[in-house]
């Protein structure tokens, strides 16, 4: 079983890497944008309820997040310094949105996540869903996540935590890996501001 | 005056063995932790475990009764992008080294959280160690992006 547990997540990953530098190869070769190889439709609940569509969104570049909010570190951690990037990107980043897609839906519904949220507003989104929904968005960003059972029937969550950068075509520009040094995450937002 | 730096360090190491000798040859440097989101259910604690003494000792179980219902002694790993967190089962602290527990490695995982972790203020709790026993521990709560990469001034935690 653990076995193949970690050969699954191998091949997540892998698939993840694979998707990222096809991308990347792409961009080169083509001298244009690349396939939109990461990313997907989607539609979920934001923390206030109300439908988020992807369709919606075109026009607007957007980052968008995995996470959950029983996560002690990557997840708030990474949320602050988003936060603080949008704060160096001042009125460039006026209406950028981070879309914060839970990869815990059981627990973390709209109420649960417009409460945790609000400690980074305003350019951070919860998004939830049912287990499908987020299994199939999930899916279309190469998105790993599993759960993991711990003691007294409790759980935590595997889950990969990259940024997404996505153009205004919904397509996918770049990835913003964990603690990445915020002078080239700041770069790579402005390019993304910049170009859409 | 060297006779007086001698008798300093002498009574420094003296006042060192005395204070030592409550928690056996462990002792805890600073300890920290973060301050939670509005509503988070979970929170993490940090500090660096120092073993004086000329024999292993393990970090077996903590508690901070005030803040949490629930603590456990946790390793995050980074693996291809995915962040995995991991209870571990007592966490060996070798003669004569430290471990720190830090962001991004082993944490004291503050679970079912009676109230937010406040910037400024502390956790109270108490570190269990299999020979040096029950350490008290007062975490200090620092900002909500301690420690985060993006955020300077915690680099050397």
């Amino acid at each position: 079983m653990r076995t193949l547990t970690r050969l699954a997540l191998i091949l997540w990953s892998a698939a993840a890497l694979a998707a990222v530098a096809f991308a990347g190869l792409f961009w080169f070769t083509s001298g244009g944008p690349p396939t939109p190889a990461i990313g997907g439709p989607f539609r979920l609940k934001s923390q206030t309820g109300e439908m988020i569509d992807s369709a919606a969104l075109k026009g607007r570049p957007y980052a968008i997040f995995f996470g959950f909010t029983h996560c002690p570190e990557v997840c708030p951690t990474t949320m602050v310094d988003m936060a603080a990037l949008m704060a160096k990107l001042g009125p460039a980043a006026k209406d950028f949105k981070i879309y914060f897609v839970s990869v815990d839906p059981e627990r973390d519904t709209p109420e649960v996540l417009r409460n945790y949220l609000s400690s980074f507003e305003p350019h951070v989104v919860g998004l939830t869903g049912t287990p499908d929904e987020i299994a199939k968005v999930a899916k279309e960003f190469r998105v790993y996540y599993r759960k993991t059972p711990l003691d007294g029937g409790d759980y935590t969550m595997d889950h990969s935590a990259f940024v997404y950068l996505m153009g205004k075509d919904g397509g996918f520009r770049n990835v913003i890996g964990y603690q990445e040094k915020p002078d080239r995450a700041l770069e790579k937002l402005k390019s993304l501001l910049e170009k859409g | 005056m060297k006779t007086v730096l001698k008798t300093a360090c002498a009574a420094l190491l003296l006042a060192g063995a005395i204070g030592s000798a409550h928690a056996g040859d462990i002792s805890l440097e600073h300890p920290w932790s973060r301050a939670t989101p509005a509503g988070a259910p979970v929170g993490a604690g940090y500090v660096t475990l120092k073993n004086a003494g000329a024999a292993p000792d393990k970090l077996i179980s903590a508690t901070a009764p005030d803040v949490a219902g629930k603590v456990e002694v946790h390793q995050m790993t980074m693996d291809g992008g995915v962040m995995k967190m991991r209870p571990i089962n007592g966490l060996e602290i070798p003669a004569g080294k430290s471990v720190e527990l830090k962001p991004g490695g082993y944490h004291i995982m503050f679970m079912q959280l009676k109230k937010p972790l406040v910037a400024g203020e502390t956790v109270k709790g108490t570190l269990s160690f299999e020979k040096a026993g029950a350490v008290p521990v007062e975490f200090k709560i620092e900002a909500i992006g301690a420690g985060a990469g993006g955020m300077p001034g915690h680099k050397g935690h």
